[in-house]
């Protein structure tokens, strides 16, 4: 297995940390994972993006050109690495802020009201965990346990208590592509 | 691998645990991108771990702390990034004549001058020829992952103490940045060597301690550069360190370090499973010393080399000395700060895959 | 609101403010709030004032101003992070006629740099300093400054600056004024418009200095960095007029004009 994938934003989605928790649950999994930020030229024209990789293998290029998944959270995202997408990959797009649709057919397309969502689940903060929620199930990447200890890694201990709301977070993301959104 | 014992990090912070794990108790660096997070990982941790830490006034002044803080017997850093390393160069040069032992670390970015603060892998002859004024060498260690950071920087100052000599960690933004798991275990935490040739306390009980550089008279200067070139031979000797990947069956070998070494692996792969053209890679660890030996028994059984570098040629030369006119080298550089493609890469090999003896990407020193 | 639309009378068009010829047309890429601006402004409408921007070189220094040279329209050299006092030094030696000035952050100026400022100050370089004290590395993230608060928390200080192991903050003016080169030293504010009049009243001395070739003249101005303060700009000037200004005291270290009328 080997997974590239672009997780694209503006600064303050979380778009770093959603990485990390994946990047995260797939080394817990025990495979080979690597989770960069954007650099270089990628960095300027306010998207705030980075890549992931988890592979069976030992991990080369730790960036990507032509990723097979790629999360956008807004639209010049969509606009930037929707085209980059490999065919026969995988495009989760935050519908709530995104109305454009891929015409591309050689490729998965995923639309999440993540907001909708979120909203329900009681804060906005929870938007980034719906469509990582999504993605990993799209792409059948890690278990949701895994998930949850990440996020025990990587937060806080005094934002331990917000944990179950972001699994269910992902579990409605998951719902969400399983049912065909 | 058990997984409890891995944790996912930065390559600065990596690197930074690696030498207090290995028992390093002073750390002394200005701020400067892109190597800003291992500063400030030492500013926490160093003193947690009981060991000291300043944020010097400048990196001049961090080295020469490094260099009492060597002299007195402790496991020192410093780290910075190519124009902090530039000002570093004077008491790299005392500290290798003193023969004392530490480890500074380059996260390079692309210059000359401020340049910019993205990748790149421009100081090679700095780092691989001394870098300072006068005859010495360091030992230079080029990681290609966190992992690497961590590890690597734990056998630089095993290296450093062995050979009482500095090591230097040369690795860029991008292995610094990024995140990947390391695994722990592989870094168990130890105390340092004592050195009975430190400056320090209970001098009633032993003989004086001192550490110069200066030596006036020609024939003693002498006496001391065939002490520095002895050592330096068995350091040549013993240190050649890299990695081979595919090469046994492969008609084109790459050579390089580092970041572009990772994108030359996925390009590797790619152009096997695509059955395009089978090509290898010699990944070298050691930048100094370089890994003459192999690469010198290997050369001849490849159609041409490849020298990948983001730069616009400096190990390259190092590969001609190892091989000379054996096989056709070919090297591809880049620049500005930009990263490799695994698409380009590709594109290169194709070509001299094609053509080995092109003159058009063939690399000569005779012009 | 509603009589937003009133000023319908025909308003007499008379300039009252206006870009100095001495910055470009290019606008300023600094943080919202951030003091640079206001310096920069302050700089060029004496350039304008004294008229010397047909001679003014500048040298920028390495931090947050590190493109001044965008916006100033002269001369001018990016130098070496510390060294632009001695890369000013070199300029004005090969043209003694040349307005020649440094705009150093309080990293480039009281740290790496500390010993190209002390010497250039004590040879009594026939230059002009304009020295941005926000109290922080902004440039490089927010890391711990020579003039760091005693307490204050920045990246490499993550617990507050400990006076015993990191020193307290260093006050350059005071420290300067003690040189015999140092014709003109002074501490202003860019903290409000009030203390931004008095920052540029103490530059025009600095200028003076230079032009009348009386010596070295140097003017500090705290300003604030409210990015890596975490603070509002509002919050962060209030900082500076009730924390700042207890280790640095505002004032005129020392002037050769006053001092002339005393005797
Ligand atoms: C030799 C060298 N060391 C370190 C750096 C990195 N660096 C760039 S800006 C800066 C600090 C600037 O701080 P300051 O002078 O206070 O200016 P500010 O950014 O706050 O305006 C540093 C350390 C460098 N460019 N060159």
């Amino acid at each position: 297995m080997l997974v590239e994938m672009i997780f694209a934003g503006f600064g303050g989605q979380g778009i770093m940390t959603l990485g990390m928790t994946l990047a995260y649950a797939g080394m817990i999994e025990d495979k080979n994972v690597a989770w960069i930020p954007s650099y270089g030229p990628e960095m300027r024209g306010g998207t705030a993006n980075c890549n992931v990789i988890i592979s069976d293998d030992v991990i080369g290029s730790p960036t990507t050109d032509t990723p097979g998944a790629v999360m956008v959270m807004n639209l010049p995202s969509f606009h930037k690495f929707e085209p980059k997408i490999k065919p026969g990959g995988t495009l989760i797009v935050n519908s709530s802020l995104i109305s454009d649709v891929s015409k591309r057919d050689d490729i998965k397309s995923f639309y999440l009201d993540t907001a909708g969502v979120a909203k329900e689940l009681g804060n906005l903060v929870f938007a980034g965990m719906v469509a990582l929620g999504g993605l990993n199930e799209a792409m059948n990447l890690v278990k949701t346990e895994s998930l949850e200890m990440a996020l025990k890694k990587l937060l806080p201990e005094h934002r331990h208590k917000l944990i179950p709301l972001n699994v269910e977070a992902l579990g409605r993301g998951a719902a969400l592509v399983k049912n065909g959104s | 691998m058990s997984e409890s014992q891995r944790e996912l990090m930065k390559g600065n912070h990596a690197m930074c645990l690696g030498a207090i794990r290995s028992g390093a108790r002073a750390y002394y660096g200005y701020p400067i991108t892109p190597q800003n997070e291992a500063t400030e990982y030492m500013s926490f941790h160093m003193p947690k771990a009981g060991g000291s830490f300043i944020q010097a006034e400048s990196e001049i002044a961090a080295i020469n702390m490094v260099f009492g803080a060597a002299a007195a017997g402790v496991r020192a850093m410093t780290s910075s990034s190519s124009p902090g390393i530039s000002l570093k160069q004077e008491g790299i040069s005392y500290i290798a004549m003193a023969e004392l032992p530490c480890v500074i670390a380059n996260v390079v970015r692309c210059g000359p001058g401020l340049g910019n603060i993205a990748p790149h892998q421009g100081d090679y002859f700095q780092a691989t020829r001394g870098g300072g004024h006068g005859d010495y060498r360091t030992i230079t260690l080029a990681p290609a992952s966190v992992q690497e950071m961590a590890q690597l920087t734990y056998k630089a100052f095993d290296l450093a103490d062995e050979y009482r000599n500095p090591s230097l960690i040369l690795s860029d933004g991008v292995i610094g940045q990024m995140m990947e798991p390391v695994d722990l275990a592989t870094i168990p935490a130890k105390d340092a060597p004592k050195k009975d040739w430190a400056v320090g306390l209970g001098q009633d009980k032993r003989e004086r301690n001192v550490h110069t550089t200066i030596y006036l008279e020609p024939e003693d200067m002498a006496q001391m550069h065939l002490k520095l070139i002895d050592k330096y031979d068995r350091i040549r000797r013993e240190v050649q360190y890299y990695e081979e990947f595919r090469t046994e069956d492969a008609d084109i070998l790459i050579v390089s370090y580092g970041n572009s070494s990772r994108v030359a692996r996925t390009a590797i792969r790619h152009l096997r499973e695509e059955g395009k053209v089978k090509a290898g890679m010699l990944r070298t660890i050691s930048l100094w010393p370089y890994p003459y030996r192999i690469l010198n028994e290997i050369a001849s059984n490849y159609k041409a080399i490849l020298v990948l570098e983001m730069n616009w040629g400096q190990m390259v030369e190092d590969v001609r000395l190892a091989i000379g006119d054996k096989t056709p080298i070919h090297f591809a550089g880049k620049h500005g700060g930009l990263l490799f493609t695994p698409a380009e890469i590709e594109e290169f090999v194709c070509a001299i895959d094609k053509d080995p003896n092109n003159p058009k990407t063939a690399w000569t020193p005779i012009r | 609101m509603s009589d937003v639309k009133t000023i319908a009378e025909p308003v007499q068009e008379k300039l009252v403010f206006d870009r100095p010829k001495s910055l470009t047309k290019r606008g300023f890429t600094y943080c919202p709030g951030c003091g640079h601006g206001v310096i920069h402004r302050l700089v060029a409408e004496l350039i304008d004032e004294f008229g010397v921007q047909d001679r003014a070189i500048g040298m920028a220094s390495v931090g947050c101003s590190v493109f001044s040279y965008w916006f100033f329209d002269c001369d001018f050299i990016s130098c070496a992070h510390g060294r632009a006092p001695a890369t000013a030094t070199g300029v004005k030696r090969a043209h003694p006629d040349a307005f020649v000035f440094s705009y150093q952050g309080d990293g480039d100026l009281a740290s790496i740099g500390m010993a190209e400022i002390m010497h250039a100050a004590n040879r009594g370089e026939q230059i002009t300093v304009i020295f941005v004290n926000n109290a922080i590395y902004g440039m490089t993230g927010g890391q711990m400054a020579p003039t760091t608060l005693e307490n204050m928390v920045t990246t490499t200080s993550p617990l507050g600056r400990d006076p015993i192991l990191a020193g307290g903050p260093i006050r350059m003016v005071e420290i300067l004024a003690n040189l015999d080169g140092v014709a003109f030293a002074a501490r202003g504010s860019s903290s409000s418009p009030r203390n931004i009049l008095k920052a540029k009243a103490y530059m025009k001395k600095a200028f003076r200095s230079q032009i009348e070739k009386k010596g070295f003249g140097i003017v500090e101005i705290l300003s604030n960095c409210n990015t890596n303060w975490r603070k509002t700009p509002q919050e962060a000037n209030k900082f500076i007029d009730e924390e700042m200004v207890k280790a640095f005291p505002l004032g005129v270290y020392k002037d050769v004009f006053a001092d002339k009328s005393k005797k």
